[in-house]
């Protein structure tokens, strides 16, 4: 049995050490938040937040993250909507919707690390983010407005 | 069995273009059981509670709530939220006041919104004989009773019936509260919900389903003025946006099913050969694994969950049937390349003028393009459940073409397409994956051996990759001549592999006609060119190919407005300024003129910067791009893209923008960046890392501007996709001198 927290819950759970992450939160704990897209940390699609990092979850073993705290995007606004999440939904940047909640995650890291970020820092971050359906311009400008939002200087 | 409309024989005129018509449709009513009466019967009353009502297909009220029916899937272009919204605009429901719920299959479904497609007529042509031909492909489409998403046709099919159909509930209810009050229906008003009485008194309209389910629907004469909208045609929010952002969203791949099992597979590479033998021995004992299926195409692992089952499935050591198509890519180019001969011509769309003497004047120009194999993958792998038990069986899956689900499914597994329930699914992407089988073929198969128990199919990225039935591979042979600043003829010829025509034999409707893919963007030409001549020829015996959004187009108007590109440069005219003169049609100049106002263009930039523009329609919708470049040292860097287009009526205005800027990132990133070459048979490129399209820091800024001019509504799902590509590849040019006349561009040039 491995430890685990999320979103603040402790489970104990009973797989192999090296399953990723990903699995143990989609199949094991039944948390779909985070999504498979490629399974090889190409697309950022399973992003999810071990001790307050964005981290590929398709990459992370059971074994590694025992006994860390792991954070969905269900809980990173604590009961509320995160000003990123807001954000998201005042620029209405998803389409299919399947990569964004990794896009989220991956912007509430980069927004910790540059409070109000240029382009060129948002091109930089969000790269290892794919969205097949083509939300980039979207996402940008809602980085920009969550970065207002939160006060960023 | 209903056969296709007699169009295809007959010549219609347009403008100064004789058009000879004719496009693949396949028999689809062949395959369809329902009696053409069927199309009138509304599905929903079959399954109704009590005390519930149904006014048609798209409504449904009980005592407890209100659910409005989706009939077009939703892939993320955002239709499972504006097709409600439409009925809600004339049944006077706010956002929050019903469900949705998508639709199961019936021909009471069936897609409207192909029958401009299907009349060989071009797009802004409303002569009588095009409107007659448009009315008779509607009523083949009425008696076939297809129900399809796709072709970018959810909101033409719709943007009528779903507002008729709120309508017809809307004045029901207030029927239903006239005799219940006693208060004359015309002295009813309806609000949020409610029919609300003169003296202010408000009756819910789930107070009065069982009232209403008496009353013959009330027919309604007009629909409101768009002036009197509520919602549509103004910024609103999409109704799946908050549960997208939440990370409450339940697409396909997240349903959970009590007592189900997960399964991945290991399918043959050669698509559609079948399985040899395969050794199991190394994956049996692997962890979580419960079973080791033999499928017609492979293998499946039965596991305790999906890496458990992925990673088995692995393990499997198989024997392939090796493919019928050649095996190694440079073959398939080869056979392209000798496919154009009348032996394989499919057809001449249009001939104006006299080509051959045309080509004679003036200067001559040359030119072959190449468009290779893309794959389509959706960010959602294709997935699926399904239960099968002695009586048929029962499957949730996300799907464009519910019938033929449950045709594909049945046929698997020897059982009758109405043995098949199926459950439709909110997709993370399709962009033609889902119109395609091959999840739904094998979970049957899978299921069917596991009776009683729910299977939950996920394939993974790699297996999705290989299985993905790939755009069309098509080369363009173009010829040309200029003379004294004018272009004296243009002549295209197009060789593809027919990607609409394959689907529909795999849909068990197999067309003797042309497709009709193969001649847009080569036949559907607004420009004033004295000799021009379209023709195409199919391309046999290669890799399956299938619809990738914006289908023909997205190779063909990559071929045409390249070589219309270099026409004009031979001519020594602007590229902007010549297309406007040379459009005919006005809306469509007006296109042209808008994005150039949009972009102020003002001919050539210098300093290594370099504009580009495309024009193309395709499915009726015309889009107008201009693509700015500059060289930089570490290569092409895309500043800006603007987009003009036209609709009709833009009736969902932020997606609208949302979906525009998607399709030029889509139709740039796999222009610049993506192949799926083929080596022993199998695709070579397995996961994002080799078909990575576009990323954030290839992504320019796009403006997009609707206009609203065109006669009748038009969809905008594939249609920017097809000008992104030559408008990039003319921008190039202009920045660098290069002609790049073979996707992926990144193979003869470096991107930022």
């Amino acid at each position: 049995m491995l430890e685990l927290t999320v979103n603040g819950i402790k489970h104990q759970i009973n797989v192999v050490p090296e399953m990723p992450l990903l699995w143990v939160l989609r199949d094991e704990l039944g948390i779909t938040s985070p999504k498979y897209g490629c399974g090889i940390a190409q697309c950022g699609a399973c992003t999810v937040q071990i001790d307050g990092a964005a981290v590929r979850s398709c990459q992370a073993r059971m074994a590694d993250v025992a006994g860390k705290a792991v954070t969905t995007i269900e809980a990173v606004g604590n009961g509320k909507l995160h000003p990123v999440q807001e954000a998201w939904i005042e620029h209405q940047v998803p389409q299919c919707g399947y990569c964004q909640t990794g896009q989220m995650i991956q912007a509430i890291s980069l927004l910790k690390a540059v409070p109000k970020p240029t382009d060129e820092d948002i091109n930089q971050v969000m790269s290892g983010n794919l969205c097949r359906c083509g939300t980039y311009e979207r996402i940008r400008v809602a980085i920009h407005a969550a970065a207002e939002k939160m006060g960023g200087k | 069995m209903r056969e296709m409309p007699d169009l295809s024989r007959r010549t219609f005129v347009f403008g100064s273009a004789a058009v000879a018509g004719g496009v693949a449709f396949g028999q689809y009513g062949q395959a369809q059981q329902a009696p053409s009466s069927a199309a009138a019967t509304n599905p929903l009353a079959a399954n109704l509670g009590p005390h519930s009502v149904t006014f048609n297909p798209w409504v449904e009220i009980s005592p407890d709530k209100i659910t409005l029916i989706a009939q077009h899937a939703d892939k993320g272009q955002g239709v499972g939220s504006i097709q409600p919204l439409m009925i809600a605009e004339e049944l006077d429901l706010e956002p929050g006041q019903f469900e949705i719920r998508f639709a199961g299959p019936s021909p009471a479904y069936f897609n409207t919104g192909f029958a401009h497609e299907l009349a060989p007529f071009m797009a802004p042509d409303r002569s009588p004989g095009a409107e007659k031909a448009r009315a008779t492909a509607l009523e083949w489409l009425r008696k076939a009773g297809l129900q399809m998403t796709g072709g970018s046709s959810a909101i033409p099919d719709t943007y009528e019936k779903l507002r008729m159909a709120g309508a017809v509930a809307r004045e029901t209810l207030k029927a239903a509260a006239a005799k219940r009050s006693g208060v004359a229906a015309a002295d009813l008003r309806t609000e949020a919900g409610n029919v609300i009485l003169p003296n202010g008194t408000k009756i819910p309209y789930v107070a009065l389903s069982a009232d209403a389910a008496k009353i013959t629907p009330v027919a309604v004469a007009k629909l409101r003025d768009p002036s009197q909208w509520r919602i549509l045609g103004k910024p609103m929010e999409r109704l799946d946006i908050r549960s997208k952002v939440t990370g409450e969203m339940k697409f396909g791949i997240d349903r959970t099913m009590d007592g189900m099992v997960y399964a991945a597979v290991k399918l043959n590479p050669n698509k559609g050969q079948p399985i040899k033998s395969y050794d199991a021995s190394k994956a049996q004992t692997m962890p979580g694994v419960r079973k080791i299926l033999k499928l017609s195409n492979g293998i499946a692992v039965i596991a305790t969950n999906s890496w458990y089952a992925m990673q088995a499935a692995e393990r499997v050591d198989c024997v392939w049937e090796p493919s019928t198509y050649p095996a190694e890519q440079a073959d398939h180019w080869k056979t392209v390349a000798s496919s154009f001969v009348p032996q394989f011509l499919a057809k001449e769309w249009r001939n104006d003028g006299n080509i051959d003497a045309g080509l004679k004047e003036g200067t001559l120009l040359e030119a072959e393009y190449r468009a290779p194999y893309v794959g389509h993958q959706p960010l959602e792998p294709l997935n699926g459940i399904g239960i099968v038990t002695d009586k048929g069986m029962e499957i949730w899956v996300g799907h464009q073409t519910p019938q033929s689900v449950q045709q594909i499914a049945a046929a698997a597994i020897g059982m009758k397409p109405e043995q098949v329930t199926f459950h439709n699914e909110w997709m993370g992407g399709s962009f033609g994956h889902r119109l395609e089988f091959e999840n739904v073929r094998v979970l049957a198969e899978i299921a069917n051996q596991m009776r009683g128990t729910p299977v939950k199919l996920i394939f993974s990225r790699e297996e999705d990759f290989l299985q993905d039935i790939p755009r069309q591979i098509a080369m363009g042979r173009y010829r040309g001549s200029v003379k004294d600043g004018k272009i004296i003829a243009a002549d295209a010829q197009v060789a593809a592999n027919a990607p609409f025509k394959e689907l529909l034999a795999r849909m068990g409707s197999p067309s003797k006609d042309p497709d009709g893919q193969l001649g847009v963007g080569i036949w559907n030409v607004y420009y004033d060119i004295p000799n021009y001549r379209a023709t195409s020829f199919e391309v046999l015996g290669l890799s399956p190919c299938t619809t990738w959004r914006a289908v023909g187009a997205s190779a063909n108007g990559f071929f045409t407005e390249s070589f219309i590109d270099e026409l004009i440069y031979a001519a020594g005219l602007d590229p902007l300024k010549a297309r406007i003169e040379m459009c005919k049609v006005p809306i469509y100049r007006k296109l042209l003129e808008t994005v150039g106002e949009m972009a102020d263009w003002k001919g050539p930039l210098g300093k290594g910067k370099g504009r580009g523009v495309a024009f193309v329609e395709a499915f009726g919708t015309a889009v107008a791009e201009i693509v700015e470049v500059t060289m930089t040292d570490a290569g092409i860097k895309i500043d800006k893209v603007w987009v003009a287009t036209d609709v009709g009526k833009v009736i969902d205005p932020v997606n609208f923008e949302n979906l525009v800027q998607g399709g030029v990132v889509w139709g740039l990133g796999h222009a610049m960046n993506c192949e799926l070459t083929y080596s022993k048979g199998a695709v070579q490129q397995t996961n994002y890392n080799h078909h990575e399209a576009m990323r954030m820091y290839q992504c320019p800024a796009i403006e997009v501007r609707g206009l609203e001019n065109d006669y009748t509504v038009r969809g905008i799902g594939e249609p920017p996709v097809p000008p992104a590509a030559p408008a990039l590849a003319n921008a190039i040019f202009a920045a660098t001198g290069k002609r790049i006349r073979e996707m992926p561009f990144n193979k003869f040039i470096d991107f930022v």
